[in-house]
């Protein structure tokens, strides 16, 4: 019943943030990069609902505004590490030989890295801003999902249906999209959801260093960054912005969890 | 006239040591079901991956109808690929539990686009349904929603669905319940009267190769021991090992019950296979020429082939008892 609600909650607060990435620039109260000194470090009010931060920008529009690029970055990156970790994964346990071998020592290797490191040394190569943070935080998730797709489709690789489809004369790469993928589609689902949260930490977690989107253009990660330099003056930026990463992040995982119970083939009711 | 099938000297060697097919050669005609028996672990169904192609051979000539396919690409297999169709045994993970039962009997078909447009695969998949008696209605159902035997109707039906020159079959029934079972040889049965397919039917159950085969060969640890016509193999076969398995089956009339021969111990492993007879190590009749030569595979009655020095000293049971050794240069001088 518990797990009910908060899916419920979960769900809704990312339909919310859905309608405020799409509909943002109607909704925002004030400009987000707008700067108005007679306003510095105020505490929530009518005309600032979350304050406003040292340089006197609402609060609440930057949330706002920084949920664009968040959100962007923190979906757009997994999405393109689950495509390319997957192809790559599915074609290595499908084909095994030698492919397979690069492929899963580069996996390995990869794995080795913190994906924070990962990310901190590609985007440390290609210079900061917003393409090369999601190509970073992308190529940190690759080999999870390598790792993940790989064994899955071991698995599947087994299975008498694959051999039946291969005598039907169905071509391999047809073979792995109609009978492969499906068959290994729920725990890569429930684990693209998963890193949607973790990417959006990463994202955070890069801009908070200075190695994301660069000011003034805020996202959560550099709003808290910029915040927790001015905590004495107004901790609100670095609060909100924090919680908004926070309540994501929840959200994507019981969602994720969620998907898990319902795509679990043993439950499933379809 | 050139067989349908005809394997030649097949081998399959796995992992450079394992000698799963050593030299399996025999043929198949048209119309014609040939059973392929042995013991868990002989290779028979490595033979039947072999000839669908899922693995490679070793070495070895497969033709079919004339064309060899032994070491022919996937992409040029899938021509013929429509004339060879396979029944695998276990009907749970031979149907891909995310494709409803439409799609499963249709898929040989839309690979081979033969089907076009979700209208005609429906129509087809209701008259391919119907024809093994289950219900049009069954087309949008998942295969878990379908019990075995109904699973392996539709892994008939979809083996049919193509109109095969042959069709492999590797234990189709033997996961099945005993009541399902004659249910389903039996329009295995059907299928093949009114399409004219030929099976090569794998088994190791001698109720049901005594029943649907119009030849039988017999493994051992990967070679064809015994290769003959049913009525003379299960009157009177001429290996030791095929006797054997043959005293193993519950006799249907009491007084016609064979003397049961019992063989000790467990196959050798593919690994080290013992030199002369393979059989040596278990076989009742053992002499010192098994441990030295290994019997070809001749000819010793009307079609009838089998690989043992003392072929013509059968049957081997009447003789266990008295505890006698067989006179094999004599028996063999004729």
């Amino acid at each position: 019943m518990l797990d009910r609600i908060f899916l419920y909650l979960a769900v809704g607060f990312l339909t919310l943030l859905a309608i405020v990435v799409v509909f943002g620039d109607f909704i925002q109260p004030h400009d987000p990069l707008l700067q108005n000194f007679l306003a510095r470090d105020k505490g929530p009010s009518a005309e600032y609902w979350l304050g406003t931060d040292d340089f006197g920008r609402d609060v609440f529009s930057r949330i706002l505004e920084g949920s664009r690029l968040s959100m962007t970055i923190g979906l757009a990156s997994p999405l393109i590490a689950a495509v390319i970790g997957i192809a790559m994964g599915t074609s290595a346990a499908y084909f095994g030989g030698w492919a397979e071998r690069i492929i899963t020592r580069a996996t390995d290797m990869m794995m080795s890295f913190d994906p924070l490191l990962l990310g901190v040394l590609v985007v440390a190569l290609l210079g900061p801003g917003i393409l090369n943070l999601s190509i970073a935080i992308s190529f940190a998730l690759i080999p999870s999902f390598i790792r993940l797709s790989r064994a899955s489709a071991l698995a599947v690789r087994q299975e008498a249906y694959v051999d039946a489809a291969i005598a039907m004369g169905r071509p391999s790469y047809s073979t792995i999209l109609r009978h492969v993928l499906p068959n290994i589609s729920g725990p890569l689902v429930v684990v693209t959801t998963l890193w949607v949260g973790t990417a959006i930490r990463l994202e955070a977690t890069l801009s908070f260093i200075g190695l994301g989107a660069q000011p003034p253009a805020p996202s959560w990660g550099n709003i808290v960054r910029y915040g927790v330099q001015n905590i004495f003056g107004s901790p609100l930026p670095a609060l909100f912005a924090g919680l908004a990463i926070t309540l994501t992040v929840l959200s994507f995982n019981i969602l994720g969890d969620a998907l898990r119970d319902r795509l679990d083939p043993d439950k499933a009711v379809r | 006239m050139t067989k349908l099938l005809e394997v030649t000297d097949l081998s399959k060697i796995f992992g450079g040591s394992v000698r799963a097919v050593d030299g399996v050669s025999f043929s198949l005609g048209e119309r014609e079901t040939l059973a392929l028996v042995g013991e868990s672990g002989c290779g028979k169904s490595t033979v039947s991956r072999l000839i669908l192609r899922l693995t490679d051979p070793t070495a070895g000539v497969i033709r079919f109808e004339g064309q060899d396919m032994a070491r022919m690409s996937q992409r040029a297999l899938k021509a013929i690929r429509r004339d060879i169709q396979f029944v695998f045994q276990d009907p749970f993970s031979s149907l891909d539990p995310r494709m409803t039962a439409g799609d499963i009997v249709t898929e040989p078909l839309s690979i081979h686009g033969m089907v076009k447009g979700a209208r005609q695969r429906r129509e087809t998949a209701e008259t391919l349904l119907r024809a093994v008696g289950l219900s049009a209605k069954h087309v949008d159902n998942w295969p878990r929603q379908f019990s075995g035997g109904q699973r392996q109707r539709l892994g008939i039906i979809r083996a049919f669905a193509l109109g095969p020159r042959l069709i492999v079959a590797d234990e189709p029934v033997s996961a099945l319940d005993v009541s399902v079972r004659s249910q389903v040889i039996n329009i295995l049965q059907d299928m093949q009267e009114e399409k004219g397919t030929a099976y090569l039917f794998i088994s190791h159950d001698m109720a049901t190769v005594k029943h649907i085969a119009d030849r039988v060969a017999v493994m051992y640890l990967g070679k064809i021991v015994e290769l003959a016509p049913k009525a003379s193999f299960f009157s009177a076969p001429r290996h030791p090992y095929s006797e054997a398995l043959l005293s193993a089956v519950p006799a249907s009339h009491p007084q016609k019950r064979r003397k049961r021969i019992l063989l000790q111990g467990d196959p050798p492993s593919p690994i080290r296979i013992p030199p002369g007879c393979r059989f040596h190590t278990r076989c009742p009749i053992a002499q010192d020429v098994c441990r030295r030569e290994e019997p070809a595979l001749a000819q010793v009655a009307d079609n009838h082939l089998a690989a043992c020095h003392f072929a013509q000293a059968w049957p081997i049971a009447s003789r266990l008892g008295e505890a006698m050794a067989p006179e094999p240069l004599a028996e063999l001088s004729n």
